[in-house]
């Protein structure tokens, strides 16, 4: 309720004041995380070592030399990243009970400068998908599915209809992240984006949602869906606190030769008063088939609030975007074909009991290991990349996938700044109508707002924006350009700061009535 | 008849239809390197022509590998070199070794290649059990050097005396990761697994079809193996895998078409090189003029049978479903002038730094040593042959003075022989450089006959670490240089063989 006078109480200065502790914040994070097991958000939760963290962390504070603004803080990682001695399963029967001997460079990071890892956070297996519904350990449910908003606003069709079948999806396929970040559960969490998959669940559970410039973070330890695509996403409750957490990410590691060597400037956000010099660009193919008529309501209005403050808003075209998906299909399933190669069950992870010769043992292994979605994916890469296959599709995805690129090239150097767009065509829709349709479609269907960032590789975010009729959030999306994220998110959090977005009101909250979660609930941990 | 291109003209097997089939490998070096022209075979039929082309596999000499931090080293404990991108652990990305990098460059620029400015990364699919990640990072479509050409020499007859020079075209040198072993434990049935190999920088050689038999074959290869080691990119010891030949063989009549060519496989010596493409050429020309066909397929040396048979195909013909590897950028090379100022030297290959500074190369080493001492050619090959050889004859005539050209006899035919009877290297001669320098100076001021030194060497090979000159003094081999004394032992001898004396004097 304090947040609603606009209050931003600053965690990480309540524990540099003593106001709360590493320990007691760990602690009532994990107490939540237990109360809202419901939403299966996290796959392992590693209390043990978060609360060793945690007073370490302690002892830190008492010193008076903690770490920095992450010192202490309690944060949740997909469990697509490598975390030494925490389980990683990648939501796959392929990785169940895998734990990994290293640390991938972003949760080292992280852990470097004092954060406390609570746990791994559920996703679609191997991050494959858009509903955070296709993992081996089920799907995540969208905290929003039990907020008074939501609830006041959707009543059941009919009375045979089961009240709990009313429970919405998160997006994906970082949806365990995001719902993690939206329940209180913890202050930031990594996700990773490949064609929206940060972004999308952000919108969904209304959440900010980072995707940096490809080549700005370490994907060293990330377990690939597509590698030329792949970025660590980053979710937290609002703009500054990204910005923070990308400031502790970004720059070059001699472990992952796709970042770049350029040193990374950690960069505080500027309150923008003034945003006349701002060209937005409002790009016509994202009016695609399908955008609920809500969501288009809410864009245009954002554009107007731009063009009320004085920005320059104009309409652009991307005429490219819309072969997006069909490339991205090519792409990724090709990448996919070939990333998954490496699990035969001989070296880690799942192998079957089969031992009739080698070749069996792979075939049973791989069919044991993987859901039909990999399979099926690794079946259509393997198509294309077939000697005669390759022309015609890998080498002309990839010349579509430059011409996606040039596209936004274009625009930007026409002197657009950001780019505003819808980040989903609606709201979240109940997991019994989502899984109504397969995964291929659903995927085909959800990113088509969001994947062509990742073709082009810029910079993208979610910044909650408004509630729907039915009481569930909506997001709209700025896209960046290259290596500018510190003008995209000065944009987003002019933008964020406009439209106040409401916060959740959760039971599962509420009933933790201590001082503590009073913290929690703070929109900031910076 | 006019002689083919390369020089070789195949005729079918002698004695064909004389009962028994001629035993296969007997005719090992039967190519005619002098490209004459070849007698017609008895049935009338035209001669073959046989076509060679290698794919040499040299491990780069490095101390870790190409894409990880683990040591490479060879007959370490198993599974001890295995980083966890080695074992293709999820989530972990390729690094380049830049001395990999490195030795390639020398490699290319020592074989007169082209180097790429731009060279890319792609991986190549199939699934074995030693190769973990179940892709090989290689070089398919851009790769480091190209086009280049090795001059290599061939004696003619096996007479050392006459040579003749070759070259065979070098089509691309490409970066690429080895696999690991597996070990087939067949009485257990079960496959064991060493990624100690596991990506370890290779540097893939490609040579033209531009050979005719095993004899040239081997000879490339030799050359191929002489650069290496010179350049110190690769140590290239056949025995310890470091260098890996496949062989290319097919044949046709002249002025028609290239033949159907197998791939020979398993090949782990020079000499079985030049007997395993030879026993396939004979093995081909037999099956063609038997009416039969020569299938595209893998086959193996058995070095113990002497002859070529097919592999087991384990997955019929290979897709390889190549595409880019999306975590290594290109790989760019600079040059002086494409260098750019504010870069870490560090971080950039300069290829012209690598040129200035290639060491000279056996050819050139060979002609420097028939300069400067008056040795024959040949002798100038076989001093390069031997590791170490080059540096003991120099060392010896640094030492003595001795002529270069007699040092040379001596070093050929009484150390090179002993040590190749007792099947030593150079490096574990019992009789140093210092040691021969010092018989070999007796020699030459005269106190001992040649037969004397000879004796000499004998003792010194016994390794009891006397000197010539204690030798010779314990031996007495001493040449008598005082005029009265050696009279005086002349009358001796003169007296006690009178009747002798008489019969000579009387004719």
């Amino acid at each position: 309720a304090a947040l609603k006078g606009g209050l931003r109480f600053q965690v990480a200065a309540a524990l540099k004041e003593g106001h709360v502790t590493p320990t007691e914040l760990c602690q009532s994070c994990l107490s939540l995380v237990k109360s809202t097991k419901f939403l299966n958000a996290y796959i392992t939760i590693a209390e043990e070592t978060a609360l060793k963290q945690a007073e370490e962390s302690e002892k830190r504070y008492k010193r008076g030399q903690p770490l920095g603004v992450l010192d202490g803080i309690p944060i949740a990682v997909k469990d697509n990243f490598n975390t030494a001695g925490i389980e990683t399963t990648c939501a796959s029967n392929m990785l169940k009970g895998y734990i990994s001997p290293y640390n991938a460079t972003v949760v080292q990071k992280l852990l470097d400068q004092g954060a406390v890892l609570l746990g791994k956070t559920n996703l679609d297996e191997f991050a494959m998908g858009s509903g955070s519904t296709d993992g081996v350990f089920g799907p995540v449910r969208n905290p929003w599915s039990y907020s008074r908003q939501y609830k006041e606003k959707s009543v059941p069709k009919s009375h045979s209809e089961d009240k709990e079948s009313n429970w919405v999806i998160t997006g994906g396929s970082s949806g365990g992240s995001a719902a993690a970040v939206s329940s209180f559960t913890c202050f930031a969490a990594l996700g990773s984006d490949t064609g929206g998959s940060t972004r999308n669940p952000a919108a969904h559970c209304g959440v900010v949602g980072l995707k940096p410039t490809y080549g700005l973070i370490s994907r060293h330890g990330l377990i690939p869906l597509v590698n030329s695509m792949d970025v660590p996403g980053i979710l937290t409750r609002c703009v500054d606190d990204a910005a923070v957490m990308l400031g502790s990410l970004a720059g070059h590691d001699p472990k992952d030769s796709t970042t770049v060597q350029d040193s990374f400037k950690p960069f505080e956000l500027p309150n923008l008063t003034d945003v006349s010099k701002l060209s937005i660009g409002i790009p016509k193919e994202y009016h695609a088939p399908g955008l609920s008529s809500e969501i288009l309501a809410l864009w245009s209005k954002a554009a107007d609030l731009f063009k009320n403050a004085g920005a320059k808003v104009i309409e652009v075209s991307l005429p490219h975007t819309r072969y997006s998906i069909v490339c991205y299909h090519v792409l990724c399933t090709a990448e996919v074909a070939s990333n998954m190669a490496r699990f035969d069950g001989l070296e880690y992870g799942h192998r079957s009991d089969m031992n009739k010769s080698t070749e069996s043992m792979y075939a049973a292994t791989r069919r044991e290991g993987f859901n039909d979605v990999v399979r099926g994916r690794i079946l259509s890469g393997n198509y294309f990349l077939l000697k005669e296959n390759y022309e015609n599709y890998f080498i002309k995805a990839q010349k579509v996938r430059r011409l996606i690129a040039n596209d936004f090239v274009k625009v930007f150097r026409s002197g657009v700044d950001v780019l505003l767009t819808p980040t989903t065509l609606s709201d979240a829709v109940p997991y019994m109508e989502f899984i109504k349709e397969d995964n291929r479609t659903r995927s085909a269907q959800d990113d088509i707002l969001t994947q062509a960032a990742n073709m082009a590789g810029l910079p993208a975010i979610n910044v909650p924006t408004a509630l729907s009729e039915r009481g569930l959030p909506v997001g709209l999306q700025f896209i960046g350009r290259s290596f500018q994220e510190k003008q995209l998110l000065t944009v987003a959090k002019w933008f964020e700061k406009q439209v106040k977005f409401p916060m959740i009101q959760l039971e599962e909250v509420k009933r933790h009535d201590h001082s503590v979660f009073q913290h929690q609930k703070s929109a900031s941990f910076s | 008849m006019a002689a083919a291109a390369c020089g070789g003209v195949w005729r079918r097997a002698w004695r064909r239809g004389a009962g028994a089939p001629a035993p296969r490998g007997q005719r090992a070096g039967a190519c005619n390197a002098r490209g004459g022209a070849a007698p017609v075979g008895k049935s009338g039929l035209t001669p073959w022509v046989a076509v060679v082309g290698l794919e040499i596999h040299a491990q780069i000499s490095s101390s870790s590998k190409l894409f990880s931090g683990s040591q490479v080293q060879f007959a370490a404990p198993p599974n001890s070199l295995v980083s966890f991108f080695d074992a293709s652990l999820p989530g972990t990305l390729p690094v380049l070794n830049r001395r990999c990098v490195e030795a390639a460059v020398m490699t290319g620029l020592a074989l007169n290649c082209s180097i790429n400015k731009k060279s890319l990364f792609d991986r190549k699919h199939y699934f074995y059990a030693d190769l973990p990640a179940g892709y090989q990072i290689t070089q398919q479509r851009v790769p480091v050097a190209v086009n280049g050409r090795l001059s290599y020499n061939l004696c003619i007859d096996n007479k050392m005396s006459q040579m003749v020079t070759k070259t065979v075209r070098i089509k691309q040198i490409q970066l690429e990761q080895d696999s690991g072993k597996s070990l087939h434990d067949d009485t257990r049935s079960q496959t064991l697994v060493d990624l100690n190999r596991a990506g370890v920088g290779l540097m893939e050689v490609v040579m033209e079809p531009d050979m005719c038999c095993g004899e040239e074959a081997a000879a490339a290869v030799r050359e191929l193996q002489l650069i290496l080691q010179t350049l110190g990119s690769s140590q290239a010891v056949m025995a310890e895998g470091q260098l890996r030949v496949d062989a290319n063989v097919s044949v046709h009549h002249p002025g028609e078409p290239y033949g159907v060519r197998t791939e020979v496989k398993n090949i782990n010596s020079i000499r079985f090189l030049a007997k395993a493409v030879d026993y396939e050429i004979q093995r081909q020309i037999e099956e063609l003029e038997n009416g039969g066909t020569i299938l595209n397929e893998t086959r193996a040396f058995d070095s113990k049978l002497g002859c070529t048979v097919p592999m087991r195909d384990k997955e019929g013909k290979q897709d390889y479903r190549f595409m880019p590897e999306p975590n290594l950028p290109p790989l760019i090379l600079y040059d002086a002038k494409s260098l750019p100022a504010n870069m870490n030297h560090q971080q950039v290959v300069n290829i012209d730094w690598i040129h200035e500074r290639l060491p000279d190369l056996p050819s050139v080493k060979r002609a420097k040593l028939v300069e400067q001492y008056g040795i024959l050619p040949e002798h100038s090959f076989t001093l390069l042959n031997e590791d170490g050889l080059t540096e003991f004859f120099e060392n010896v005539v640094k030492q003595t003075q001795m002529k270069p050209k007699k040092v040379i006899g001596w070093i050929l035919n009484d150390l090179l022989s002993h040590l190749k009877q007792h099947s030593l290297t150079v490096k574990e001669s019992p009789v140093s450089s210092f040691l021969l320098a010092d018989l070999l100076n007796l020699l030459e001021k005269k106190e001992i006959s040649s037969t004397a030194a000879k004796q000499v060497l004998a003792e010194l090979w016994k390794g009891e670490g006397k000197t010539p000159l204690e030798i010779v003094k314990e031996k007495k081999l001493e040449l008598i240089q005082d005029q009265k004394e050696l009279e005086r032992i002349c009358q001796v001898v003169i007296d006690g063989q009178e009747d002798e004396v008489i019969m000579m004097v009387l004719g």
